[in-house]
């Protein structure tokens, strides 16, 4: 899995590459957390993600949580159709702030505060 | 404070090409420990067993591993393995022991066993997909994350008197095109239906099985019709720990975990409690001619009742039955119970065939099984409700027996044959449907009314619709001449047997269905209605229809439209119970007045106020309710007269009168067409004058005194 990394003005971009499953999960976890300051803005595109598994999942909303818990902001774009409609069955859907295109997460991030 | 690891969590052994150290025997099944997986089962009675690992959905074990002495703790088989694939490894036991039937024990080295523990099961990941059949291990272990975030959920504790329960298939509710949503005869679908299930009023799902099945047990082709029946209803569990893969939307993906939960979180947000049909009392091995899939490898003698012979008692009617009072496998039912119940926040449960768990190991029943008083005093079940189906298909019948520790309360089958006599004008039926209707004080006295549950329709048997279209049961298409499924229906077709285009007819049908869901909410007690009735579902006829995965089985949503009566009239008649806290007392009437209001809590009336007609030939009854004396007097609520004429002739009854001050009205009247059958809180018509109302022929009035 490819992760990159860069900063939009206040925004931090975060753009994940491959499969997010159990094997690439925790370098998923290990690479984009320490990013998350207080008050962290974060745009996760993950339009190159062609699948997430149940692991895929829980490091999202774990990403999730330590953002919220650190006053942060999270916004989620370049969902395929079927990875939004699997996060909404399984009840992950709800936690995130989803944009259609990146430069619509870019500007909600941007326009806060 | 900063984790300090664990001082015993590196690997002390290298087997099959797997890291590994001893396992702790708790957990049973298979769990997720720092850098690995411990996989934990227990045999009474093996020699020998490994733990034997798959990559996914590949046909041929990928590495063995040897429970040796290190890895064993009494008779328990404990192993951490380190360095796995989680989400793409299947894993399963190869035990050995002894063969020698007679005794009980069947071990069979050549089969790949299912863990029960198992908390996913693969192999049926997409319901009615051919699997591989020469596979040799078909229902397949897996690992699954087992951390939900529930968020502020709180437990709803509904009051069970205050419930209203509709039994549902999950499939069936939405697999149906006319259904339009998204996914299926999934968890996911009915979701989607929430809102239908809060329009029309109910508030606790009971789901007939979720746990893992094989919808493919038994299938068989009907030779006339061409069509392939299969396991549809799904009472046979393969595991008792997993949900259903084919029941998911993302069961390809082994998502069924989360999916179930996410349905339950849902409706809960919703207020809408969650009970599963648990069926204890066998498992989908059968006799000895059944597949080994689990249990029969792993420790026959332990798990089934045996003969002295050692072959299969057969309290079920289905092949086996589950041992469910030795101390080992009441272990299991109670760490399978509170695993729903904990990690699933189920919120009740009815047992299927409930009789069989009073039975001892050789079949005999016992005054206090040990496996039910563990149920009803279990800590973490204990606000859980607890329902029994009170007999099984060996002739123990318990309603109003049942071994119940003041927790349990039971499908009360004497309610819904009595209800259905009355209903078909049977003589003789009148003091028993008062006592029925006063929520069997007679079976459940020392217990309260909410000891039963009452109900005119379930899975099995007629669908409400056929039991005013059919006098017999039609079940040629399950392929047995129609031998199968009971004969003893107390239905009555109105005048044709089958569909009809008579205007009379079908009016008089509407009635009847009126009348069952009017007598069912007005009822003390706790109702349960069947998927489907308030739509006038009809499996044409077919009282048994277990093995149907087709339009005769599933909800028609198509049918919203044409009997839009009946939906609102059950829409009515929910809400008027759930408004009435007179109707939902969790005691029986005392028959007094206790409060000095002028009437006491119940009364029973004739079509003569005060005096009932008891006697054989009577068809009338009426009852009427005192609003002071709700719930014991601590709530007040509006007073109810309910009016019951199953005579073909209509019949004047006089009206008990009210206190000062307060006017009787009308709230619903099953013998007028809509709208005038029923009206909303508040815009019920004056009745006038007030003393006496006519009712018609089949008919029931309901009165509201304010």
């Amino acid at each position: 899995m490819e992760i990159q990394a860069r900063k939009e003005g206040p925004v931090t971009v975060v753009e994940l590459a491959g499969d997010l499953d159990t094997n690439t999960a925790p370098e998923a976890q290990e690479q984009i957390l320490p990013l998350v300051e207080d008050g962290s803005r974060l745009l996760l595109d993950v339009s190159r993600v062609p699948y997430m598994s149940s692991a895929g999942l829980r490091v999202m909303l774990s990403l999730y949580r330590r953002v919220a818990s650190q006053n942060g902001e999270l916004v989620l774009v370049g969902l395929s159709e079927e990875i939004r409609d699997t996060m909404e069955v399984t009840g992950f859907l709800g936690f995130f702030s989803t944009c259609q295109t990146y430069e619509a997460g870019l500007a909600t991030l941007q326009e806060q505060g | 404070m900063r984790d300090l690891d664990r001082v015993d969590i590196h690997p002390t052994h290298a087997l099959g090409g797997f890291k590994v150290r001893p396992g702790r025997p708790l957990p049973f099944g298979a769990t997720r420990v720092p850098g690995g997986v411990n996989f934990s089962v227990f045999s009474s009675h093996a020699t020998s067993c490994s733990l034997v690992l798959f990559r996914r959905r590949e046909r041929e074990p990928m590495a063995e591993l040897p429970f040796t002495d290190e890895f064993r703790i009494g008779n328990v088989f404990a192993m951490v393995v380190f360095g796995l694939d989680y989400e793409n490894v299947e894993y399963g036991y190869r035990m050995d022991g002894p063969y020698d039937a007679a005794a009980g024990h069947r071990f069979d080295s050549s089969k790949v066993l299912l863990d029960p523990y198992a908390k996913l099961i693969a192999g049926r990941d997409v319901w009615g997909q051919e699997p591989d059949w020469d596979g040799v291990y078909q229902h397949r272990g897996r690992l699954v994350f087992d951390d939900f975030d529930w968020e502020d959920e709180k437990p709803l504790w509904t009051p069970f008197e205050d419930l209203v329960i509709y039994e549902m298939h999950v499939r069936g509710f939405t697999q149906h095109p006319s259904s339009c949503v998204r996914h299926k005869g999934t968890f996911a679908g009915v979701r989607e239906k929430i809102p239908y299930l809060k329009q029309l009023g109910v508030n606790c799902v009971e789901l007939m099985p979720i746990f893992e099945f094989d919808e493919f047990e038994n299938s068989r082709l009907v030779p006339q019709s061409g069509e392939r029946l299969v396991n549809y209803w799904g009472y046979s569990s393969v595991g008792y720990f997993a949900p259903k893969a084919g029941y998911a939307a993302t069961g390809t993906f082994g998502m069924q975990v989360d999916e179930l939960k996410a349905l339950i979180k849902e409706l809960h947000r919703h207020g809408i409690e969650v009970f599963l049909d648990v069926v204890f009392n066998h498992t989908a091995e059968g006799n000895e001619m059944g597949p080994t899939i689990s249990f029969r490898g792993i420790d026959n003698r332990t798990y089934y009742m045996l003969t002295p012979e050692g072959y299969y008692f057969n309290f079920s009617g289905t092949g086996n039955t589950l041992n469910c009072n030795n101390p080992v496998v009441r272990n299991m039912v109670l760490d399978c119970l509170r695993y729903w119940a904990a990690e699933y926040h189920v919120d009740g449960f009815r047992f299927d065939l409930a009789a069989v768990l009073g039975r001892d190991q050789s079949g005999a029943p016992l005054a206090n099984p040990p496996l039910l008083e563990n149920l009803a005093y279990d800590p973490i079940m204990a606000k859980c409700k607890l329902i029994a189906e009170a007999w099984d298909a060996g002739g123990l019948y318990q309603v109003g027996s049942f071994p119940a520790y003041g927790r349990w309360a039971e499908w009360n089958g004497k309610y819904r044959d009595c209800i259905r006599k009355f209903l078909k004008g049977d003589m003789g039926q009148v003091p028993e449907v008062a006592r029925r209707l006063e929520g069997s004080p007679d079976l459940y006295g020392w217990r309260g009314a909410n000891a039963t549950v009452n109900f005119v329709t379930a899975h099995d048997g007629f669908t409400l619709a056929d039991l005013v279209s059919y006098n017999g049961k039609h079940n040629d298409a399950n392929g047995e001449n129609n031998n199968d499924g009971t004969n003893d229906n107390d239905s009555w077709n109105c005048g044709w047997e089958g569909p009809s285009t008579d205007a009379e007819v079908q009016s008089l049908r509407r009635r009847q269905m009126k009348n069952a869901i009017a007598l069912l909410m007005v009822s003390q007690g706790v109702p349960m209605i069947l998927m489907g009735d308030e739509v006038g579902r009809t499996q044409m006829g077919n009282n048994n229809a277990y093995c149907h995965d087709s339009e005769l089985t599933w909800m028609d949503w198509t049918l919203l439209e044409p009997n839009a009566e009946i939906h609102r009239f059950f829409r009515h008649c929910i809400a008027f119970r759930r408004g009435h806290p007179a109707l939902r007392n969790a005691w029986h009437l005392r028959h007094e007045d206790y409060m000095g209001s002028g009437l006491p809590d119940i009364s029973w009336h004739g079509a003569r106020a005060w005096l009932p007609d008891w006697s054989p030939a009577s068809r009338t009854l009426a009852f009427a309710l005192c609003g002071r004396h709700a719930r014991g007097g601590h709530e007040r609520d509006d007073s109810i007269y309910v009016a019951m004429n199953m005579h073909w002739e209509a019949h004047t009854f006089a009206v008990p009168p009210l206190p000062d001050g307060m006017r009787w009205r009308v709230s619903a009247n099953t013998g007028l067409a809509a709208p005038q059958d029923a009206w909303e809180r508040g815009l019920e018509p004056v009745l006038d004058p007030q003393d006496w109302v006519v009712v018609g022929p089949r008919s029931v009035v309901i009165l509201v005194g304010r």
